[in-house]
């Protein structure tokens, strides 16, 4: 049993600002930042509900999500095309 | 910890002392990799390493974080009572007396 995923790669996604109680592994440093779909990984039970005792199921969709650096880190001094790429949940993620 | 600027990484290796050790195969038995029951999910692991407090988490070498993390999932699910806890831990300390 698993949700149906919503994205495909290729679509512009923002991540969720939100900072929750509770085990979240989402990075701090990119919420609120918006990214390209890389890829679907699968889909797998939630870990902020396996943190808590429970199933985490029905199991939700991660992506791999592309970031420029140069959007992530205001100081970056790299090249402008240097990428960074997070694996986020899907109810973590909203079309940008 | 979490995008905070940390400055180097800096690799060493060092041998894993027994009680080390111990705690990785605590780990392996209690996550049901191997073994007949799953009392513990890395995610619950995780959960209670982020919820020592920053100056707990620096202090604390990585498998000093891993025990006091299982101890505190084992307490969560009622595997054993802090009273229990406390009972073991004057017997040990007092072996080493």
């Amino acid at each position: 049993m698993a949700l149906e995923a919503r994205f495909r790669p290729g679509d512009r996604v923002r991540v969720m600002n939100a900072y929750p109680l509770g085990h979240v592994r989402t990075p701090c440093y990119i919420r609120g930042h918006t990214g390209v779909v890389e890829r679907l990984c699968g889909s797998f039970a939630n870990p902020e509900e396996l943190a808590q005792m429970r199933s985490g199921l029905p199991a939700r969709p991660l992506y791999r999500v592309r970031f420029l650096q140069a959007e992530v880190w205001h100081d970056y001094r790299g090249r402008p095309d240097d990428a960074v790429e997070i694996e986020i949940f899907q109810h973590w993620l909203e079309k940008a | 910890m979490g995008g905070l600027p940390a400055g180097p990484v800096e690799p060493s290796e060092h041998e894993y002392a027994e009680w080390e050790r111990r705690v990785d195969a605590l780990m392996v038995l209690l996550s049901g990799i191997k073994g007949p029951q799953k009392l513990l999910t890395v995610d619950e692991l995780r959960k209670n390493i982020e919820a020592l407090g920053p100056e707990a988490y620096d202090r604390m070498s990585y498998y000093e974080r891993w025990v006091t993390s299982i101890t505190q999932t084992m307490l969560q699910r009622g595997v054993i009572t802090t009273e229990e806890l406390a009972r073991k831990m004057r017997e040990v300390e007092e072996r080493g007396a």
